[in-house]
């Protein structure tokens, strides 16, 4: 197979699955299976295109012209495959982990569920894939419209209002800004492609460059920069694997991806560093990690504060970008990796405490080990990796951003992350030491959970504290191979690594 | 025989029109109207392949030498509007079939199509005439015809919508006739052609300027500007479903193209925009358009209505594309013509589909529509999605380059407004589809029921088309940017 | 002396305005459509009088006759007058199906039955 025809392929598939998913909602094992077929096909695909990006090349798919002088193509680069490889990697993960949920949680409407996960992972890939600004324009929006369903998927009056924020914040920033700041580009540049080293310089003087730069940043609302993160939030009344695998790795990673993208090939890190307008956006992101962290330690919903924790750390990879330097870009690229292994392992725990336990709020939580000893260790693991210490993954990323920060001469900057890194500590961990050390009966009692209605509490029914009673058999397996990843990710590293630093020195 | 197409393109309409009176059956008329509208169609191509090689095409009514006969004048941009009047016709006519026998009464179907076939002649003589009281005369054609069409809705209000349009038109078509004769007066012609080299040399004077406003404004009503769009939401909402289709797809469009003809090949030696304030009057009652009907929409409470205002609005994009006399913004207006066309015709079809099934296009009547008519509302979504401006869709096509223009430009504000009332479509289209999808449907009537095939083809095939000439805009984009051009180009 | 030599155009204006008046602040369906032919006819008038040629005859062709008035506009307005009668006879059909409708041919009335609805 040729690498253009995977890379064509790579989109493709998601969508025909999309299709086949329908066809055969009669049988439920049948359209899983499809499910399953597609996410190992997609991997596959992204692995055969693997060693040619990695060799250095850049493997570009032309598809049609769509404005005069304006075509839709595929191009595939370093940071690309990155974000290809993990998104693709973990829908196979969280296929098998939604299969053992749904079921699990009995959940209304399957077919249009598994239906349009496929269409995000096939905009996924096409936002990863992107060869200009246009192309990724278009499957950026694909991905919003497409998970609008799976937000709203209960059909209650929260899921519905949550769905009205989500749509309304993702799609008023990108029509509203981005779109806006990509006309503009055009008429400035005359091109959108991405190019090395980007296609501003020259053409944007410093005050224009920086508003673009802004629009481009707030535009891209899937980066949930503040103060437009509102929507993540309101996205976690969704079924936790799309809050695992979507809000936590593919949508929100398409946005630090694209901003990443934006930076990097739409004005270059040189031109940026000469004009230097990056910098009010250090700021910005500097706050949003800072508020998001802190606001993430008065959630009691564990989703809710994994969301916050996540706007939070969207905000390194934002602040990696802005800082304009080679090591500070290279820790943005690895922490999309990095992150999305953490972060999914966190939600997937999450998930299983649900169906398993039935406890979403963490004051509930003590004593979980005992009953759920397995997803508490996992979520342990995750925590670590998110956290950023060893043996996890997510030492790398945030050893090369803090190196970022002292190559940009930014020291207050390597004092924001080190701040957040504790406040990081101080949100996570208590939830697998009280969910091992302290005894269930310290629970407080049960209070109805604000706003997340559909995860009903039956606890008294299930609550045999010293039995042990995990979560259905696929959710463990996707749990065990995610945690694992963040392991592996710590010894080796290395291919995400050389990855991104082929962008930075050609 | 070629030769003769341009006076074919009206003519054949004219004189189906009484075959349909002496034929009265229903079907018979059917038949006529449709074979008409599609020869028609294929006319209307020809002369848009011949323009598009050969350049202009002249063509004197009866051999009478302009200026003193009347004379046909097709370049690109009058061709392009008959392949959009043409091409609408011919995908509503297998759509009125079954929709008009649910809407109308058996005994007055054949008048129906009778009143179809002369608002068809009226419009194409519109588009082809080089004269401006041909103009005028085919202006008046059109409308009596449609004032007739709509009054033939099921809905009582559907008659007093026809008596308030008949009067605002009637006075614009009035004021219109005023300016052709003040032009008349100075110049001694009507042919456009001759005007246009005429005028610049009597353009200081009062009369001319006078001429000019009262144009202004009559073409303005019947073109639905806002503030004198009052006729246009009742006349939508409450004309037969097949009437308000091809109104909303062609009727306001083709008299922004009398506007485009009148301000730049009649007006076009002349420095109107340059030296008076029109483009920043155009501009601010477009943004007004755009943003208060697009406001307006967001309150309806029956969907046809609400579409209506938003036609009211998406005529603001075009009036502003106009308003910057640029070629870029030109192009921007009369791409959006045919983008506008074919999207806001297909959504007035799903709610034929809609009223032919359910008798109601109310929202309350839409719970859980998305699950009894799945493929009409898929086909609304996909509408609407154009309407919003997502990529991949002509909607997009048309709001790309306008926003581009405006930035040309440095029209700040005119950007904003653009965005704004984009966002505020999301409001508009997002509140019928959380009622048509996560509302479940009234007890009793869950079952899937369709629209017939007749009905939803032609509905695919304009929401087919507004995503095919989204992912392909470079063809539909080349002719419009050829016609802008050939617009600065001054005369004909 | 203007304001003699310009009497012609002020009938026009006057004309006009009343017709124009008749139809906005009438009540009545009917004598809306009246006040619009007179408006229509005031527009018929300023064609017939620009047309006029000093010292000029009926344009019809004859021995002797060396200036005569521009009949194109005479032709124009004939146009004109037939859209006119069609344009009343439709409004007036309009007016009778309303009234059918509504039991009214008085605006306010059928505005308030319309709110109603």
């Amino acid at each position: 197979m040729t690498v253009e025809l995977a890379i064509i392929l790579a989109v493709a598939v998601p969508f025909a699955g999309a299709v086949l998913i329908p066809l055969a909602r009669a049988t439920p094992n049948l359209r899983e299976t499809v499910t399953l077929v597609c996410a190992a096909l997609l991997f596959y695909l992204v692995s055969v295109i693997y060693p040619t990006v990695a060799a250095g090349g850049v493997p570009e798919v032309y598809l049609f012209e769509m404005l005069p002088g304006l075509s839709v193509f595929f191009l595939v680069e370093p940071l690309g495959m990155i974000f290809a490889g993990v998104a693709s990697f973990l829908w196979i993960a969280t296929s098998v982990y939604s299969i053992g949920y749904m079921r699990g949680h009995n959940e209304e409407n399957q077919t249009r569920f598994y239906a349009c996960f496929a269409i995000a992972l096939g905009a996924a890939m096409g936002i990863a894939f992107a060869g200009n600004m246009l192309t990724l324009f278009i499957f950026y929006e694909v991905l919003t419209l497409s998970t609008f369903p799976l937000v709203a998927h209960a059909g209650t009056e929260d899921a519905k209002r949550a769905g009205r924020v989500y749509l309304g914040v993702l799609l008023g920033t990108s029509l509203g800004f981005q779109l806006l700041a990509i006309i503009w580009t055009w008429t400035l540049a005359g091109t959108l492609d991405f190019t090395d080293g980007g296609i501003l310089a020259g053409k944007a003087d410093g005050l224009t460059a920086g508003i673009l730069l802004a629009l481009y940043t707030f535009g891209i609302g899937k980066a949930a920069l503040m103060p437009f993160h509102r929507w993540l939030p309101s996205a976690m009344v969704a079924p936790t694997p799309v809050s695992a695998l979507l809000h936590a790795v593919a949508v929100v990673k398409a946005g630090v991806f694209t901003v990443v993208k934006v930076v990097v090939y739409i004005f270059g890190i040189d031109f940026l560093f000469d004009i230097g307008v990056s910098e009010w956006l250090q700021y910005m992101a500097a706050a949003t990690i800072l508020i998001a962290s802190l606001v993430a330690m008065t959630q009691d919903n564990l989703k809710a504060r994994l969301a916050y924790s996540t706007i939070s750390q969207l905000s390194y990879i934002i602040l990696g970008a802005m800082l304009v330097t080679d090591l500070g870009v290279i820790g943005s690229g690895m922490h999309i990796a990095m992150h999305a292994f953490g972060k999914i392992t966190l939600f997937f725990c999450a998930g299983a405490f649900m169906i398993a336990a039935h406890k979403t709020e963490i004051s509930q939580m003590r004593g979980i080990g005992r009953a759920m000893p397995f997803t508490t260790l996992a979520f342990f693991i995750g925590s670590l990796s998110v956290i950023g210490l060893p043996p996890m993954g997510g030492l790398w990323s945030k050893w090369y951003l803090a190196l970022g920060t002292l190559e940009a001469g930014k020291l207050w900057l390597l004092g924001v992350l080190m701040v957040s890194s504790l406040l990081n500590v101080a949100y996570l961990l208590p939830i697998p030491f009280r969910g091992f050390f302290s005894s269930p009966e310290e629970n407080p009692p049960l209070k109805s959970s604000h706003d997340h209605d559909r995860e009903h509490d039956h606890t008294h029914d299930h609550d045999r504290p010293n039995g042990i009673k995990e979560a259905p058999v696929a959710c463990l397996i996707a749990i065990g191979v995610t945690s694992a990843g963040c392991l592996v990710l710590f010894f080796y590293p290395d291919p995400v690594y050389e990855l991104m630093r082929m962008i930075v020195a050609p | 025989m070629a030769a003769h197409y341009p006076a074919l393109q009206v003519v054949l309409a004219l004189l189906a029109a009484p075959v349909c009176l002496i034929l009265r059956r229903p079907n018979a008329a059917w038949a006529v109207a449709t074979v008409i509208t599609w020869i028609s169609l294929a006319l209307a191509l020809s002369l848009l392949g011949r323009v598009w090689e050969t350049g202009v095409i002249l063509y004197p009514m009866g051999d009478w030498a302009a200026p003193w006969g009347i004379e046909y004048q097709i370049d690109t941009v009058n061709a392009f509007m008959l392949v959009i009047v043409t091409l609408i016709g011919s995908v509503v006519m297998p759509f009125a079939r079954a929709s008009v026998e649910a809407e109308i009464e058996e005994e007055r179907i054949y008048l129906f199509y009778c009143m179809y076939l002369l608002n068809l002649a009226g419009l194409l003589g519109i588009a082809i005439t080089g004269d401006v009281f041909n103009l005028f005369v085919f202006l008046e054609i059109s409308s009596l015809s449609s004032y007739v069409m709509i009054s033939l809705g099921r809905d009582k209000r559907a008659l007093t919508a026809a008596y308030r349009y008949l009067v605002m038109g009637t006075i614009g078509a009035t004021f219109y006739l005023i300016g052709v004769g003040m032009m008349y007066m100075m110049t001694g012609t009507l042919n456009m052609a001759d005007l246009a080299t005429i005028l610049p040399a009597v353009a200081d004077s009062r009369t001319v300027m006078v001429a000019l406003g009262f144009l202004t404004v009559g073409l303005g009503l019947k073109l639905a500007l806002f503030p004198l769009h009052l006729w246009l939401p009742n006349a939508y909402a409450y004309a037969p479903s097949a009437v308000t289709v091809f109104l909303a797809a062609t009727g306001t469009k083709v008299a922004v193209y009398a506007f485009i003809r009148i301000f730049f090949t009649v007006f076009g030696g002349v420095e109107i925009f340059t030296a008076g304030v029109i483009p920043e009057i155009l501009a601010v009652l477009a943004a007004l358009a755009m943003i208060g009907a697009s406001a307006v929409a967001i309150y309806q409470t029956d969907v046809k209505r609400l579409l209506a205002y938003s036609s009211i609005a998406q005529i603001g994009y075009m009036v502003l594309g106009i308003s910057m006399v640029t070629v870029t913004g030109l192009a921007g207006t009369i791409v959006h013509l045919f983008n506008h066309a074919i999207m806001k015709g297909g959504l007035f079809m799903a709610m034929g589909c809609i009223l032919f099934k359910i008798g109601s296009v109310q929202l309350d009547q839409f719970e859980g529509l998305g699950k009894r008519m799945p493929v009409t509302m898929a086909a609304f979504v996909a509408g609407g999605f154009s309407l919003i401006g997502v990529p991949l869709t002509v909607g997009f096509v048309s709001k790309w380059y306008l926003v581009q223009a405006a930035l040309e430009k440095g029209w700040w504000l005119a950007v904003a407004v653009i965005l704004v009332s984009s966002l505020m479509a999301v409001i508009y289209i997002w509140r019928v589809v959380e009622v048509a999808y996560f509302r479940p449907p009234p007890k009793g009537s869950a079952e899937v029921s369709e629209a017939p095939l007749s009905m939803l083809v032609p509905l695919w095939i304009l929401i087919g088309a507004s995503y095919y000439f989204g992912i392909d805009a470079t063809r539909t984009l080349d002719i419009a940017f050829a016609a802008a051009e050939s617009l600065f180009g001054g005369p004909l | 002396m203007e304001f003699l030599g310009l009497l012609n155009y002020w009938i026009i204006v006057v004309l006009m305005m009343t017709g124009f008046y008749i139809v906005i602040a009438h009540n009545n369906l009917v004598k809306k459509i009246v006040g619009l032919n007179i408006f229509q006819v005031s527009v018929f008038v300023f064609y017939i009088t620009m047309a006029k040629v000093k010292g000029g005859t009926p344009p019809i062709l004859a021995e002797g006759i060396e200036i005569y008035s521009n009949p194109l506009p005479h032709v124009l307005i004939l146009t004109a007058i037939v859209v006119g009668v069609a344009t009343t006879a439709l409004g007036l059909a309009l007016v009778v199906r309303i009234r059918d409708a509504y039991g009214t041919i008085e605006d306010d009335e059928i505005e308030a039955q319309e709110n109603e609805l």
